[in-house]
Order: C-alpha cells, then sequence, then structure tokens
C-alpha cells in the first residue's frame, strides 16, 4: 500500500479520522512555508495539501486567492514547489504530501517532466482542481509510471456513475468537497449528510476526506465523526496572513494542535 | 429581395467537435467536478435545442424582429478604391446593441429558459458582452450578474452604466489583474456556488465543451448570411474573409460556414498591443503557447521558464474587448491545420484604420473590429484587383470614442 493509504489506514486503526492540512506553497514567502508546513505536521497534521501557487484560481475564495497572490509576489511557482518537497524529504519529513493545483503550471512545464520532477521531489500524489475525471489520464497516466497517485474530486453534484468512474483508478483517497462553492465557503458542519459520505466511500471505493468550509475544531470533530478525513485549508492559511510572517508557522501550529485535538 | 431565411434552419454550421469537445487536440472539458454534471447537463440540452424547429423559430423571430437581422452586407466602394479589392463589410455594427455578441446571447438565454434555470451571469471585459446579456435577461425578465475587471469597469464607464440602466448587476472584480481573465474566474467562482439555479452565459468561443462549438453555432448566423448575400451580390464566393480574434467568436461565427470552401482564404487578426516584440500584447495565436485556462486547451499566453511556468500573462491592448490571455480552441485548431492565417495590429494600426474606415466610408467601428480593417491592404495584395473581401464588421465604434479621444491626445 502507498504511503497515503498506509495513513488513513493507520488513521482508522486509531479510530479517528486522517487531518489533512492545505497550505499554499509560498506563503508568505518560499523560505517560510516549508517552516510552516514543518510546524503543521508536528503540531499533528496527517497529510499535507501543498498548494501550488496559480495566477487563475477559479475554484479558490478569497483566502486562499490572497494566499497565491502573497506567494506569486514572493516568486513561487511550481519548481519552487517541487524543491520544497525534496527539502522537506532531506529534513526527515515523512508525512504524505498531495500537491494541490491546477493543470496549466504541470502541463506547460511537461507532463512526463512533471511526473518525474514529482517522484523524484518525494510527492506523493497530485489532486488537480481542473481535471475531471474525463480528463484526467493525460496526467494520471505518466504519473502512475513514476509511482504517483492522483486523487480525485468528488462534490455534491456528482452523479453515481461519475462516482463509480474514480474506483477504476483506485485512488488512496477522494477529497469529497462539502458543499457546491469555492474554498472558504461558510458550513454548518451539521448540514454534511452522513449518508452522502457513505455512498461516496462505497461508490468510489476508497477513503473519504471531506473538505470545504471547515474552520474550528468543532466543525472538525462534526464531520470526522462521519468522514476518513477532515481537510482544513482557508481557516488554516487565514493565520498566516494574520500577523507578522516570522509567527505564522507558531499561529499555523497553535490552530493544527487544536483541529487534532478534537479528532 | 431575397433575404436568407433563419427561422427553422438547424443551427448546424460546421462539424461538432469529437466526443468530449475536441477540435483536434484543443478544447475538452478542465473544470471542477462541481461544475460537471451542469456542463453534461447543458450539452444535453443544447444538442436538442439545435434542432428542435419550436427553439429554432422563436430564435429566429427575436433575430429578425429584435436584433434587426439579417445584418446588411455593405460593399465599400471607396474603402475598395484605397486598398484595391472589392471590399464588402458584414455590418453586425447594425445589430440591437451595436455588435454581433446578441446572436449568441439570444441563443443561450432562449436556452437557459428551456432548462428552467433563474438567473444568468456573464463576464465581459468591454462591456459588449454585459450589455447584450443584461439585453436578453430584460428581455426574458431574468435577474441578471455581469462580472467585470475592476480595471476595466473604471475603462468602459459608459457600458456600466448601460447595463444597469438594463436592469444587470455589475460586480466589479478586483482579483489577480482586475480584467477580463479574472471577471471569467469571478462568474466560474459564482456559477461553482450557485449551479442549480444559473445559467453561466460565455461570450466567446472559449470556457469547455459545450461552449466554443454552441457559441460558433450561434454565431454562424454571421457566416451564413454573408455567404449568401455574397453570392446573391456578386455570383460567387468571396476569396478571403477578414475578422478580429479576441476570444474570437465572431470570426468562428463569420468562417465556420465557409470552413469547406478551400478556395475562401480566411484571416483573423489578433491584437498585437504595442507590439508583439515588446511583451506587452494580446497576439495569443501568433506568440503564445499551448495552456489550459477556464476549461478548454488552447493556445495561452503563459509563463514557461522557472516560477513563471504556467502562471497566465496579463495581455495588452488598447481594446479591451480583444484584451483576453487565450482563445477559442477552435481557432487553436484552425491555426495548426494551416485553414485560417492569424496576424497581429497593433494598438497605433488599429487606430489609423479606424479613422481611415470612418472617412472612407462613414462607419464608426469599434477598435476591436479596426483590427481586421487594418489587415486589409495586406490581405488586398494577395486577392487583387478583381478579388473579393468580405470583412467582419462586428461592433460600433461608440462605446470607444473616450479611449480613442484618449488615445490621439483630443481633451472631450
Amino acid at each position: 500500500m502507498s504511503r497515503l493509504g498506509d495513513t488513513f489506514a493507520a488513521c482508522r486503526a486509531a479510530g479517528r479520522p486522517a487531518l489533512v492540512v492545505y497550505l499554499t506553497f509560498g506563503d508568505p514567502t518560499p523560505a517560510l512555508s516549508i517552516d510552516v508546513i514543518a510546524a503543521a505536521i508536528d503540531a499533528g497534521a496527517d497529510v499535507i495539501e501543498l498548494g501550488v501557487p496559480f495566477s487563475d484560481p477559479s475554484a479558490d475564495g478569497a483566502v486562499i486567492q490572497a494566499a497565491m497572490q502573497r506567494a506569486l509576489g514572493a516568486g513561487a511557482g511550481l519548481p519552487g514547489a517541487l524543491a520544497a518537497v525534496r527539502t522537506l524529504r532531506d529534513r526527515g519529513v515523512a508525512a504524505p504530501i498531495v500537491l494541490f493545483g491546477y493543470y496549466n503550471p504541470p502541463f506547460v512545464h511537461g507532463v512526463e517532466r512533471f511526473a518525474a520532477d514529482a517522484a523524484t521531489a518525494g510527492v506523493d500524489a497530485v489532486l488537480t482542481v481542473d481535471l475531471p475525471i474525463e480528463e484526467l489520464d493525460e496526467l494520471r497516466v505518466p504519473l502512475a509510471a513514476h509511482g504517483v497517485e492522483v486523487v480525485p474530486l468528488l462534490a455534491p453534484t456528482s452523479t453515481p456513475d461519475r462516482i463509480a468512474r474514480v474506483r477504476a483508478i483506485a485512488p488512496p483517497f477522494v477529497y469529497y468537497i462539502s458543499l457546491t462553492g469555492v474554498t472558504g465557503a461558510a458550513l454548518a458542519g451539521s448540514h454534511v449528510d452522513a449518508d452522502r459520505v457513505a455512498a461516496v466511500r462505497d461508490g468510489a471505493g476508497a477513503p473519504v476526506a471531506v473538505g470545504f468550509g471547515i474552520k474550528t475544531p468543532d466543525d472538525a470533530r462534526a464531520v470526522g465523526a462521519i468522514a476518513d478525513g477532515v481537510v482544513v485549508g482557508s481557516a488554516v492559511v487565514a493565520r498566516i496572513g494574520d500577523g507578522d510572517a516570522a509567527g505564522a508557522p507558531a499561529r499555523v501550529a497553535e490552530l493544527v494542535r487544536a483541529l487534532r485535538a478534537a479528532l | 429581395m431575397s433575404e436568407p431565411s433563419l427561422a427553422g434552419d438547424p443551427v448546424i454550421a460546421g462539424p461538432e467537435p469529437a466526443p468530449g469537445g475536441r477540435f483536434g487536440r484543443f478544447g475538452g472539458q478542465y473544470v471542477a467536478e462541481t461544475l460537471m454534471p451542469a456542463i453534461t447537463e447543458l450539452e444535453a440540452a443544447w444538442r436538442a435545442a439545435r434542432v428542435d424547429p419550436g427553439f429554432l423559430a422563436e430564435l429566429g423571430a427575436l433575430l429578425r424582429d429584435y436584433v434587426g437581422r439579417p445584418s446588411r452586407l455593405t460593399l465599400a466602394a471607396r474603402l475598395s478604391a484605397e486598398v484595391g479589392a472589392r471590399v464588402y463589410l458584414k455590418r453586425e455594427d447594425l445589430n440591437h446593441t451595436g455588435a454581433h455578441k446578441i446572436n449568441n446571447c439570444l441563443g443561450q438565454a432562449l436556452l437557459a429558459r428551456r432548462m428552467g434555470k433563474r438567473r444568468l451571469i456573464a463576464e465581459t471585459g468591454a462591456g459588449q458582452h454585459g450589455v447584450a446579456t443584461a439585453t436578453v435577461a430584460a428581455l426574458f425578465g431574468m435577474p441578471c450578474q455581469v462580472y467585470m475587471g475592476a480595471e476595466d469597469v473604471a475603462r468602459q464607464a459608459l457600458n456600466v452604466f448601460r447595463m444597469r440602466l438594463l436592469g444587470a448587476e455589475v460586480i466589479a472584480v478586483e482579483s489577480g489583474s482586475r480584467t477580463l481573465k479574472d471577471a471569467m474566474n469571478e462568474a466560474m467562482r459564482a456559477w461553482v456556488t450557485h449551479v442549480d439555479d444559473t445559467f453561466y452565459l460565455i461570450g466567446s468561443v472559449a470556457g469547455p465543451h459545450p461552449y466554443p462549438w454552441m457559441v460558433r453555432e450561434l454565431q454562424s448566423v454571421i457566416g451564413r448570411e454573408a455567404r449568401a448575400q455574397i453570392v446573391a451580390a456578386e455570383g460567387r464566393l468571396p476569396d478571403a474573409l477578414v475578422a478580429c480574434v479576441g476570444g474570437g467568436s465572431n470570426a468562428a461565427g463569420l468562417f465556420a460556414p465557409f470552413v469547406d470552401d478551400a478556395a475562401v482564404a480566411m484571416i483573423g487578426v489578433e491584437a498585437a498591443g504595442d507590439g508583439v516584440a515588446t511583451g506587452r500584447h494580446a497576439a495569443t495565436l501568433g506568440a503564445g503557447r499551448v495552456g489550459v485556462l477556464h476549461g478548454s486547451k488552447s493556445y495561452v499566453l503563459t509563463g514557461a521558464d522557472g516560477a513563471a511556468t504556467g502562471q497566465i500573462a496579463e495581455a495588452h491592448s488598447i481594446s479591451a474587448g480583444l484584451d483576453y490571455p487565450g482563445v477559442g480552441p477552435e481557432h487553436a485548431f484552425w491555426k495548426d491545420s494551416g485553414r485560417v492565417r492569424y496576424v497581429a495590429r497593433t494598438d497605433a494600426d488599429a487606430l489609423a484604420a479606424l479613422q481611415r474606415l470612418a472617412r472612407a466610408e462613414g462607419i464608426l467601428c469599434a477598435l476591436e473590429t479596426a483590427h481586421a480593417v487594418a489587415a486589409l491592404d495586406e490581405v488586398a495584395a494577395q486577392v487583387g484587383r478583381d478579388g473579393l473581401i468580405v470583412v467582419g464588421l462586428s461592433g460600433r465604434g461608440d462605446k470607444d470614442m473616450v479611449s480613442v479621444a484618449k488615445a490621439l491626445g483630443v481633451a472631450l
């Protein structure tokens, strides 16, 4: 089993959902964001979704748009994100890292070259917002040849046949977007439907991490009761911009510890 | 007088894209999972509507009685003498709202109503598509939100006012470069948030499948009319078609019905801004590379080295309607196949062409359109004095008078 599969299995064995933390590479600077990631893992994040900054993040809300603007302004991009993963591995960080982004950067980098570079860097999987299952193979196949997995997105609007198509690619987990909207939208945790999460798990044949709108430890606890993983993004990212840059790792760690304690 | 009839014709002007919305290696459906079911529903609704006599009769009647179609094909006698070829102008500037955009908006709004969608959203650059969308929203009594880059809101104050008078809500987009591409990002965010009841009325042959195909077919009324009109006037097909290309809807609409006529040359004219060599331009086909933006694979203006790898570059043009770093995927296919030749003209070329057309023919065209006019000398040299050229006169210039005056150093 892959490192991601092992992580979800270990969390399940421990009787808790996996805590998946989203961070944008390069926010507030490339060097500090590496410290932020390390701090999040030390504070209890089981999986890191590492956002690759993109100029046109059409599925992201205001908080992550701002993070990407900060990152791009600091000179961050895809090559830096790959190098950052390499640096973390060199420092002995073993937690699974999922590169999370839009398709144009890896496409322009060259998908074969991207797959090789991602594998060399120590990337476990890639989640590409604008590659639905219809278009996914053009990135999935080269990644698979280098032993890198893909994580599909599923949504409230996904039909049973679309969920079933995901099963064929045997993903380490699926990311279920809990509401139709952009990242960082408001969510009442109690509105995530346990039956729906179970249907996604059964249909896709993979653990389900639920995200979008989970902000507080209470939200995480409520969603964690019905999901295999809980994804927290905007609430963590908001901590980075919420004070001086040097204090970002400590502010992120504080929230991650609280989220983890709630699970 | 024999005028081409629209009512009842199926909207079939060119080949269907391959499954998944492919024009060769271009096109596709590069969107978030949340939108896929909506796009699938849209494609099914479009497939049914385009051959439904009821839909086509309703669209045909609106194009005739509301838009004023067919638009005229005007022989530009003095301009012809100047450039040295017989030049005809396909007068989309005479349409209600002053440009070709309304053709597409009426078709999509009728489709939205058939699908039971409650409200329309749209992106706009210059404001022409926003005005056309606001117009059809008023006509059908539907609420309408138009997303417009904050930079463009400032540049196009008159069109913002027009949209608001028409009852639309104009939302200034402050993110990114605050221009058309960012307006499209924000419209996609709004769509994904209200996907159940909202119809996204895309204004060009861009976006995910089925938009590039659907918009080309809805705009093909331009080329279908022009074909019948030039044959009626001259007894033969033209030697060349010329149209400006931003996203590329007016060019696609003019070209599509002629694609199989190998003897008809087609020239698409992009915006070279300050000059392609300066890097400040919108010549996506001429100087871009293949990438993925706003739901489809096509040529885009994108960085390719270091941290800029895959980041979308800002486009630059005096014409807000051409100021877009992407282009419709079928144009990318036509470029690679060689069926259409793409050239570029600068801001200065367009300003000169606008004044030339105004003085030669008494027609003040839009700055977008002026790019096509600016290519006429080159095309005329190819077809010769007896050669026939049809120019897509995509819009009128009233909206641009403030920009033109400023560029010419005139205080109004």
